[in-house]
């Protein structure tokens, strides 16, 4: 594959990731948005194992590897398994005012680009462009996890924010050094297990994963 | 040696204490491995101190005064935190809020929070510092939800997703600095190394470091319980177990700030500017406002206690931020004797709470005569955390508020509204609690005695006269954030 390829294959690997980031952002129902994530999660190990193959770093394979197993396979059968579990297959959320999150989220781009201009100028990676994306994920991942009252969509934001994390480290430096990759690796792993037990704390608490009803500590006056 | 030592053994009674489970002398296990994470601290302090800063492991641990000190503090108060929880969680334990799969929870979880803040502190490697950082959190995302009602599980809830937040913010700040350091220290984990970084900080990109450092503030700002992101901060102190909340406040929030300062070190050392510096004092002086007015309109004990954390590191910060031999003086010296007095403040706040079995302020009084030692403690211990003298606090926010009137003379009013509305919120609160009659509903305690002495006597004495030792440690402190 040569250079010139690849950094084409980069952009429109990264322009995949972008649009299932925006996926996420108008995804209103539940099953979906695990769909959208796993098939980022694709792109990202993609994505992750090109860059390796052409940049020769091999340690982006196992990278790579990594990120197919955890958020291709493992987070989403999670997933899967609890919304099975707790019963909320079918589950909609009512999302606030789409089209506003749409115009929010292309404002999120359009800063991106311009706060990572200056960096993007001192890099010399055929990854460089991408840079700006993998930031306006992360900024998406948040926009997302403020916007929903879902706790599953809470958590399917911070794992998407994760995705643009990841992502950032692969554009910026062909990737964190290796011991720090897996530790994060592993951090998520922890993590998804916490909110595993959450979800059910939440339910039996709440009878519903509706954050929304959770408004009882609030500021005495 | 004391070094793999102090990490093991909180790792390792960990383990155990998983597997020991709700036994009658799970606790003992518990204050014996704190105390010997207590000893080996102490152990490896003497090392650096001998010997000067130690790099461990082939370079992945990096021990200097700065973090040693800290490390000395975070097992001293987990050790007394320990003692204290023994008779506390007994309690809760007896009244039925915890169970016996909560309880093994509680003891496991407790050592390996200790585990993740010593491997924050310790680790020469940024990376590794975020991962334990997250370790930190997620080990006591579960503490906070560990009695299972609704507004436990709220606060966990917002704990995990806003901490969750700040810390990839913080991340994304560690890729940028990783991005600047690979183009002078080349690609690997030896771009990451506190020690290399700190070597090469005047070559490192300035622009790259300061968007890596608004990423980092923001991030580990979070964690710190900075205003205006320090929403999670009082909502987890007050709903997780006390033990938990003393922890919290006076150690998890210290660590974070310990990286936040290395973090501004390098920073300021490649921009050659008082940028980061600037950064951290408004974000200081805005926790110390936001803080000190949240203090008056609270009605619950631990909540109010929180937001007192808040502002206090909020002076930290703005000290650090302030920058100076003085300020950054009085900022070290801040950060251990609020850890002090803050965990005391909650030992002696836990026994009132289970002796009137609420949080509530209105419903606490006579503690006096109910209890003359948990009476006794909260007052001086709210004493010593408003600055009266001789009480250390005295000592260390004086130091601030001379460097800021030399330095910074335009922040000394916010500062000192502050304090001030701080200082008159926390007494007219805790008066009417410790004095008067006895109510009926009381119930009397066995108060675990040993701590709160323990942590008074510790913060008057640094008040009154400070020791040779501690005095000199600070100052090779000093030199080496300068």
């Amino acid at each position: 594959m040569t250079t010139a390829l690849a950094a084409q294959t980069n952009s429109f690997l990264a322009a995949l990731v972008l649009l299932t980031g925006f996926g996420m952002l108008v995804q209103k129902r539940i099953y979906g948005l695990i769909h959208i994530f796993t098939w980022q999660g694709l792109f990202l190990s993609v994505n992750t194992a090109i860059v390796g193959y052409v940049a020769n770093r091999h340690h982006l394979y196992i990278s790579s590897v990594l990120t197919l197993a955890l958020k291709v396979v493992l987070l989403p059968y999670i997933l899967h398994v609890l919304i099975h579990r707790l019963r909320i297959r079918k589950e909609v959320e009512t999302v606030v005012n789409i089209p506003m999150t749409m115009l929010i989220g292309i404002a999120l781009v359009i800063f991106s680009y311009h706060l990572m201009a200056p960096v993007r100028e001192l890099s010399t990676l055929i990854t460089r462009s991408t840079l700006a994306v993998a930031m306006a994920t992360v900024m998406i991942g948040l926009l997302m996890m403020i916007t929903r009252r879902h706790a599953v969509s809470q958590i399917i934001g911070f794992l998407a924010m994760e995705n643009g994390l990841f992502f950032a480290a692969t554009s910026a430096t062909y990737g964190m050094p290796l011991v720090v990759e897996l530790g994060v690796a592993l951090d998520i792993l922890i993590a998804a297990f916490i909110f595993g037990i959450f979800f059910f704390q939440i339910n039996t608490a709440f009878d519903s994963l509706n954050v929304e009803q959770m408004a009882r500590l609030k500021e005495g006056d | 040696m004391a070094l793999l030592v102090l990490l093991g053994v909180p790792l390792f009674a960990a383990a155990i204490l998983a597997l020991v489970g709700d036994r009658r002398f799970a606790p003992e296990v518990n204050i014996a491995g704190s105390a010997a994470t207590f000893v080996a601290g102490l152990g490896l302090a003497w090392e650096v101190w001998a010997a000067g800063p130690i790099l461990a492991a082939g370079r992945f641990f990096f021990v200097d005064a700065f973090n040693v000190y800290l490390a000395v503090l975070t097992a001293f108060v987990s050790m007394t935190t320990a003692i204290f929880s023994r008779r506390y969680m007994r309690r809760e334990r007896k009244h039925g809020r915890v169970g016996s799969v909560g309880m093994r929870f509680y003891h496991a979880m407790f050592q390996m929070f200790i585990f993740a803040m010593l491997l924050c502190l310790l680790t020469n490697n940024v990376g590794i510092l975020w991962i334990a950082m997250e370790l930190a959190t997620l080990s006591t995302v579960l503490l906070v939800s560990l009695y299972r009602t609704p507004t436990a599980i709220e606060a966990a809830w917002k704990y995990f997703i806003l901490c969750g937040v700040g810390i990839a913010q913080a991340l994304f700040g560690t890729v940028l600095l990783y991005f600047a350091a690979e183009k002078v220290l080349g690609e690997g984990g030896e771009a990451l190394l506190w020690t290399n970084l700190y070597r090469v900080s005047g070559s490192l990109e300035p622009t790259v470091l300061s968007l890596a450092f608004v990423f980092l503030m923001v991030g580990y700002g979070t964690k710190v319980g900075l205003a205006p992101l320090h929403n999670w901060l009082p909502d987890a102190h007050s709903e997780g177990p006390t033990p938990i909340s003393a922890v919290l406040s006076g150690l998890l929030l210290n660590i974070a700030l310990y990286a936040l300062v290395r973090c501004k070190v390098l920073v300021d050392g490649s921009t050659h500017t008082h940028h980061a510096g600037d950064i951290m004092m408004g974000f200081g002086i805005l926790s110390v406002l936001v803080a000190s007015f949240s203090l008056l309109r609270q009605k619950d004990i631990k909540r109010m206690f929180s937001y007192s954390s808040i502002e206090h590191m909020g002076i930290a910060t703005f000290a650090f931020g302030l920058g100076g031999p003085i300020a950054t003086f009085g900022g070290l010296l801040h950060m251990l004797v609020h850890s002090l007095a803050k965990s005391s403040i909650f030992f002696t706040v836990g026994h009132a709470a289970q002796m009137h079995r609420t949080q509530e302020m209105d419903r606490i009084k006579g503690l006096f005569k109910g209890n003359p030692l948990v009476g006794w403690g909260l007052m001086f211990g709210v004493m010593a955390i408003v600055g009266l003298p001789p009480f250390g606090i005295f000592t260390s926010e004086f130091l601030i508020l001379t460097a800021t009137i030399k330095d910074a003379p335009l922040w000394t009013p916010f500062l000192l509204l502050g304090l001030g509305v701080a200082f008159a919120a926390l007494l007219r609160k805790v008066q009417p609690m410790v004095s008067g009659e006895i109510p009926s509903h009381q119930a009397p305690v066995t108060a675990a005695h040993l701590p709160v002495l323990l942590h008074m006597v510790l913060v008057l004495a640094i008040g009154f006269s400070m020791p040779d030792f501690l005095n000199a440690w600070l100052q090779a402190t000093v030199e080496l954030l300068q």
